[in-house]
C-alpha cells in the first residue's frame, strides 16, 4: 500500500468521526443542555452570555420543586397505566389475530385483511372528531378507558406478527399435528417462539407511542387527576406556576429519561431486528 | 395511523393499500400460486378463526373503519359534542368551509409545513444513514444516540426547543455574541418563524426514525457499484448522487410519503411552541389544530363543521400519497 493511500484512509476515517461528533452534538446536545440547565442552582445563569453549559452549583432543587408544584407522581403513574394497558392489548390481541391471518384455508381471511388495510388509510387526525363523539356516546370521555380503547389494537401490529408467523414452514405445523398437538398448543409451543423478535418491536413501539401521545388524551381527559405526563408537562409549562424555567426543564427531563432507559436497554434487540430486515 | 401503514409495509414486506407501489410481476405470481394449504385447516371448525381475530376485528372495525364513514355522515349535519344537534344540513358545512379564511390559513400552514419538511426529511436521514452505515468502532453508540430524539416524548423535546430558541436562549445568545444579529430573532412570536422552528423540531426528531429505513435500504445497494464508481474517479459526492440515490430511490419515495403525511398531522409542536392559541391570534394553526378548535370544545364545539374539515384533511392526505405515487412510478419508467 502506498503512503498516500494510507493517508487518504486515515483522513477519511477522521472526517467520518468529526461528522459523527457534529451530528451527535446536534441530536443529543439539546437534551444534555436541558439536563444540565435543570441541575443549575439559583446562582447559575440559565441564559445570556454568562451562562455556562455545566452547572457550577449543581442541585436537585428543581426536581424537588416540580414534585411540590404539580402532582408529578400522579402524572407518572397515569402514564404508566396507559402504557401498560396499551402494551398488553397491543401484544395479546394482534398476536392472536396475526396468527390466524397467517393460517390458510378459512373463509373471511381476505375480508379481515382488507379491514386492516383500509383502517390504516385514515390519519388519526381526520377521524378524531368521530372518535370523540363515539367515546362520549359510550360514556367514556374523561376516563382512561376512553383514552386507551380507540388505540388498543392496531392493524399494523397484526401485520407485523402475521409476517413473523408466516415464516414458519407448514411442515412444522403438520409435524406438530401428527404429534397430537391442538391448535392452542401449536400456537403456544411452535409459533409464539418464532414471533419473539416481532413482539419486541411491538412492545417498544406501543410503549413509546402511549408514553408520547398528546393530542388524543388532551381531547378526552379533563380531570387533572387523570392527566398523563405529557398533559401535565404542557400544563406546567403553560401555567405561571413555573416562573423558574429550571422547574419545567426538570419536568421534561423526568419525561424523557425513563423512555431513553427503556430504549437503551432494548436497543440491542431493536437494531438486530433492523439489520435482519424486520424493517425492510 | 397512515404513517403506520407505511411503517407496517416496511416491516412486513406486504403491499399496503393505495399508497405503496405494487411490484406488478411479483404480486401476480404470489397470488396466482397460493402456498399449499396445511392440513390443520381441514380440522378447524369454521368459527374458530373468527374467535381468534374477534377482538382485533371489533376494535379495528369500530375505531378504525367506522369513524371515517361516520365523519362523512357527520359533515352533513349540525351535530354538537356531547350529543345535541345532528340534523341534516346538506352542504352547509362545506360551503362555510370554502368561505372560511381560517380554514384556508390552516391549509396553507399545513402545506407549507410539508413543502419545507419533506425535502429535508428525504435527504438528511439518507446522508445520516450513509454516515453510520459503515461499522467503524463505537458506531453502535452513535446509532443509539442519533435515535434518542425519536424515542423522547414530543411535549418534552418541544419544551427543550422552546428554551433553546427563546429571546435570551442559547441560540439567540450565541448569534448575538458572534455578531450576526443585533437583536434577538423572534423565533416563537413571528408566525412564519414559529412554523419554521416547528418544522426544524419535526425534522430534528424525525432524523433517526427515517435513518433506520435508509439503513436497511443501503444494505441492498451492491458494494461493487461503489468500487466501480471510485475506479472511474467518482468522488464521495458523485458516488452519493450516482450510486446511493438510485439504489435507495424507492425508500426515498416511501420516506417522502411518510414524512408528507406526518407533516399534515402536526399538532403538538405548534401547541407547545406557539401556545394554546396556535401562534399569535391562531395564525400558525395547522389543520388538525383547527379541527380541534372548531369541533372539540365541549361548549362551543361544532362537530359537523369539524367533520367537514376532517374530510378535507383526508382528501389532502390521499392526494399527497397519490401524487407521490404517480411521481415515483413515472420516474421508474
Amino acid at each position: 500500500m502506498t503512503w498516500w493511500r494510507t493517508r487518504g484512509r486515515t483522513r477519511a476515517l477522521v472526517t467520518r468521526y468529526v461528522l459523527l461528533l457534529v451530528v451527535l452534538a446536534i441530536s443529543v446536545g439539546p437534551l444534555l443542555w436541558q439536563f444540565f440547565s435543570s441541575l443549575k442552582g439559583p446562582q447559575d445563569a440559565l441564559y445570556g452570555s454568562s451562562a455556562t453549559f455545566f452547572p457550577e452549583h449543581p442541585t436537585f432543587a428543581a426536581y424537588q420543586t416540580v414534585f411540590e408544584q404539580v402532582p408529578m407522581g400522579t402524572y407518572i403513574r397515569n402514564s404508566l397505566i396507559m402504557c401498560l394497558l396499551t402494551v398488553f392489548s397491543q401484544v395479546v390481541f394482534p398476536t392472536l389475530a396475526g396468527y390466524m391471518l397467517s393460517r390458510q384455508g378459512w373463509r373471511g381471511r381476505g375480508i379481515f385483511y382488507w379491514v386492516l388495510i383500509i383502517s390504516m388509510m385514515f390519519p388519526f387526525e381526520s377521524i378524531m372528531v368521530s372518535l370523540y363523539t363515539q367515546i362520549t356516546d359510550l360514556g367514556l370521555d374523561d376516563s382512561f378507558i376512553g383514552v386507551w380503547l380507540p388505540g388498543a389494537i392496531s392493524a399494523v401490529n397484526v401485520l407485523i406478527t402475521r409476517a413473523a408467523f408466516s415464516a414458519v414452514p407448514n411442515e412444522v405445523e403438520d409435524a406438530a399435528m401428527l404429534d397430537g398437538a391442538g391448535e392452542l398448543r401449536r400456537f403456544w409451543k411452535v409459533y409464539l417462539p418464532a414471533a419473539r423478535g416481532a413482539m419486541v418491536v411491538v412492545v417498544i413501539n406501543s410503549f413509546i407511542a402511549a408514553w408520547d401521545d398528546f393530542l388524543w388524551p388532551f381531547i378526552v381527559l379533563r380531570s387533572e387527576e387523570l392527566y398523563t405526563l405529557s398533559l401535565g408537562l404542557s400544563r406546567l409549562a403553560a401555567s405561571s406556576l413555573s416562573y423558574d424555567p429550571r422547574v419545567t426543564m426538570a419536568g421534561s427531563i423526568i419525561a424523557i429519561v425513563p423512555i431513553l432507559v427503556l430504549f437503551v436497554a432494548l436497543q440491542r434487540h431493536f437494531f438486530k431486528g433492523v439489520e435482519s430486515g424486520a424493517v425492510k | 395511523m397512515t404513517t403506520d401503514v407505511l411503517a407496517g409495509t416496511l416491516a412486513t414486506g406486504e403491499p399496503a393499500a393505495g399508497v405503496t407501489r405494487r411490484s406488478r410481476t411479483s404480486s401476480r405470481t404470489r397470488s396466482r400460486r397460493p402456498r399449499p394449504t396445511s392440513g390443520a385447516a381441514l380440522y378447524r371448525p369454521w368459527w374458530t378463526p373468527w374467535l381468534w381475530v374477534a377482538p382485533a376485528l371489533v376494535v379495528i372495525g369500530v375505531f378504525g373503519v367506522f369513524p371515517f364513514l361516520n365523519t362523512i355522515v357527520l359533515s352533513f349535519t349540525d351535530a354538537r359534542p356531547l350529543g345535541g344537534g345532528g340534523d341534516w344540513v346538506g352542504m352547509d358545512n362545506y360551503s362555510r368551509m370554502v368561505a372560511d379564511p381560517a380554514f384556508w390559513l390552516a391549509v396553507r400552514n399545513s402545506v407549507l409545513y410539508a413543502v419545507v419538511a419533506v425535502p429535508l426529511l428525504v435527504v438528511l436521514p439518507l446522508m445520516l444513514a450513509q454516515l453510520v452505515y459503515k461499522k467503524v468502532p463505537a458506531i453502535g453508540f452513535f446509532r443509539t444516540a442519533f435515535y434518542a430524539p425519536v424515542v423522547a416524548s414530543m411535549v418534552a423535546v418541544a419544551l427543550v426547543w422552546q428554551n433553546l430558541v427563546s429571546e435570551n436562549g442559547p441560540i439567540n445568545t450565541a448569534l448575538q455574541q458572534v455578531g450576526i444579529i443585533d437583536s434577538p430573532i423572534p423565533f416563537l412570536s413571528d408566525t412564519t418563524l414559529l412554523l419554521l422552528t416547528a418544522v426544524a423540531l419535526t425534522v430534528w426528531k424525525g432524523l433517526g426514525w427515517y435513518m433506520i429505513f435508509y439503513l436497511s435500504a443501503l444494505a441492498s445497494v451492491p458494494k461493487d457499484l461503489y468500487e466501480a464508481a471510485s475506479l472511474d474517479g467518482a468522488g464521495t459526492f458523485r458516488q452519493f448522487v450516482h450510486v446511493t440515490v438510485p439504489g435507495v430511490r424507492l425508500t426515498m419515495l416511501l420516506v417522502g410519503i411518510m414524512s408528507g403525511i406526518g407533516s399534515l398531522r402536526v399538532f403538538t409542536e405548534i401547541y407547545i411552541l406557539g401556545g394554546a392559541t396556535g401562534g399569535v391570534g391562531g395564525q400558525a394553526r395547522t389543520l388538525p389544530f383547527y379541527i380541534r378548535d372548531v369541533a372539540l370544545d365541549p361548549i362551543a364545539g361544532n362537530v359537523g363543521y369539524g367533520a367537514a374539515i376532517s374530510v378535507a384533511l383526508f382528501v389532502l392526505t390521499i392526494g399527497l400519497a397519490v401524487a407521490s405515487h404517480k411521481l415515483g412510478s413515472k420516474e421508474e419508467d
